[in-house]
């Protein structure tokens, strides 16, 4: 009378030093998830207190914070909490950098996947992945260095400006654009150009009509994923972009994100300060912001076709 | 008596080899296609079928590493060596892959992409297209109210139709398919076998197969490849009856391959 014992017994019984095996590495991993998601937590909740102090504590209008153009925190007769113009300056840079990085990124992307792929991986792969490599303190200074009199002399103006932030960051998300757009256009079946090539579509003809529309939903993402790390960029920007309160008028203005006011202010502002609570509330903006640009990439992953 | 089988083959090909790097993958092939006949080409896994159907319209230049020797006659232009418009070679030797690979867009947009390359811009003739072509493969009943949705969102054998659809609306000659039906389940592998003799009618057309009996079922011309070689070509019914060679009977009776 042998007992039959099934698959799951026997499987318990592989697993029965629980203590050992099979626990430990739930364990382990378990606690990595956890540490990830309260230091999530924990960071959102101190912004959000932090933040909301200016709005709460000391009685500034979360209206005029967004909409007023004055900034002026350090007159004490009448202090003036207007962000709009560096709420302006990380949109402005964001986009335009967005604007140059997009097409540069996804026509390098084409050209490696679909037109050379031997060569463009060869060399500008590892460019790429040098451009990634190099800290945010070198684009600045060489921002400041090369480009900063380059636009005063050639160009106009003093050349700190919007125009110079946009150029560094540019070049900066150009190669977060490329690598994703690389993948998006890589990842595509080779059944699609096969069955373009077949109805005797050219190269061109596969790629502007199959192959980008298919590819449209990861492109997309690659832009907004570039857009992120434009908007949340300080140290580079804040080296060539002038640094100044107004409002810009022209691409040659002088002009500030959140950002780069954020990190000039953060040393010499008193702890507690209404001026120091302002900066948070900032780099609240600046975490809602990233929220946003998070749930834009979740939606646009959602459409994934392929 | 030489002129009426000249003008009968669409397609005439001599001499033919081919190598993938150092593999000779084809060897001295002379293959006579022709008109409004369904060929289909039977083998083993490996034996060049496949390589054969895709000299017919130069898709084996995507493969690199490629040689070619002889000749491969369409309508009487030598394509290996006249110099020659992929482009028009392709609208009139169109293709069918072995999984539908339809694009992503919609249905119509697929039927109407290769009308549209070519240069039909005028809604009113590409709607005409769309609607005949559907039609041909009996697809518009079932997809007519829909149109507009995607073209992923059919099943695999009406993804498939729709693939034979948008190959038959840049108004090919002939029309080959390599194995058209390999992940296709019964019901729908039977509707294609249909639409074949349906289209038989009007097209050339070359079919790799893995499965005999389709063979049988569709074809008038039978061809039997192994390693590279073309074995014998006949008619169907004498190569599933009484094939020449021994090996062309080893497979078919299932002692190889």
């Amino acid at each position: 009378m042998e007992k039959v014992s099934s698959a799951k017994d026997r499987l318990l019984k592989s697993g029965q030093d629980w203590l050992g095996g099979e626990f430990r590495g739930k364990a382990l991993v378990i606690l990595c998830a956890v540490i990830m998601i309260s230091a999530t937590i924990a960071i959102t909740i101190f912004l959000g207190t932090k933040g909301l102090q200016s709005f709460i504590k000391d009685g500034i209008s979360l209206i005029e914070f967004i909409t007023s153009k004055t900034w002026n925190p350090t007159d004490k007769a009448n202090p003036k909490y207007g962000t709009l113009p560096f709420i302006f300056g990380s949109f402005a840079v964001t986009f335009l950098s967005a604007l140059v990085a997009a097409p540069l990124g996804i026509g390098g992307a084409i050209f490696m996947t679909e037109i050379s792929s031997s060569w463009g991986r060869k060399i500008l792969q590892p460019v790429i992945e040098l451009l990634v490599g190099i800290p945010s303190v070198v684009y600045g200074f060489i921002g400041l260095s090369v480009l900063v009199p380059f636009i005063r002399e050639n160009i106009g103006g003093l050349g700190f400006s919007l125009l110079s932030g946009t150029i560094v960051l540019s070049i900066m998300i150009l190669p977060t654009v490329t690598s994703i757009a690389t993948d998006a256009m890589g990842s595509l079946p080779g059944a699609l150009r096969e069955g373009s090539f077949a109805l005797g579509a050219t190269r061109w003809q596969t790629i502007k009509k199959v192959l980008i529309p298919a590819a449209m939903p990861s492109l997309l993402t690659a832009i907004v994923l570039g857009m992120a790390r434009a908007f949340g960029e300080a140290l580079a920007v804040q080296m060539v972009i002038g640094n100044v309160k107004n409002l810009p008028s022209s691409l040659l203005d002088a002009s500030a994100t959140l950002t780069t006011i954020i990190t000039l202010n953060m040393g010499h502002t008193t702890y507690g300060s209404v001026e120091n609570n302002t900066l948070w509330s900032m780099g609240l903006i600046l975490l809602v912001m990233s929220f946003a640009f998070i749930l834009l990439i979740r939606y646009l992953s959602a459409r994934r076709k392929l | 008596m030489t002129f009426t089988t000249l003008t009968r083959n669409v397609f005439d090909i001599k001499d033919l080899n081919l190598w993938y790097g150092e593999h000779h993958a084809l060897k001295n092939i002379n293959f006579p296609i022709i008109k409004k006949e369904v060929t289909a080409m039977i083998g083993p896994s490996g034996c060049g079928k496949s390589t054969f159907v895709k000299t017919l319209n130069l898709m084996i230049n995507y493969v690199s590493n490629v040689k070619m020797t002889g000749e491969i006659n369409f309508n009487g232009h030598n394509i290996l060596n006249e110099k020659l418009d992929l482009v028009e070679l392709r609208k009139k030797v169109g293709m069918v892959f072995q999984k539908g690979n339809p694009f992503p867009q919609s249905i119509y947009d697929n039927v109407a992409y290769g009308p549209r390359i070519h240069g039909i811009k005028k809604k009113k003739h590409l709607d005409e297209i769309v609607t005949k072509s559907l039609m041909n493969v009996a697809l518009w009943d079932e997809v007519k109210d829909r149109l507009h949705a995607p073209a992923l969102g059919l099943s695999g054998g009406q993804q498939q139709r729709l693939c034979i659809a948008r190959a038959l609306a840049t108004k090919p000659e002939v029309l080959l398919m390599d194995e058209p039906t390999s992940a296709l389940d019964p019901i729908s592998t039977l509707k294609i076998e249909e639409l074949i003799l349906e289209l038989k009618e009007k097209y050339t057309i070359v079919i790799v197969t893995h499965n005999m009996q389709q063979a049988s079922r569709v074809s008038d011309k039978t061809a039997f490849f192994l390693m590279g070689e073309l074995i014998e070509l006949d008619e169907t019914s004498k190569i599933f009856s009484n094939p020449r060679d021994e090996r062309t009977e080893g497979y078919i009776t299932g002692r190889f391959g």
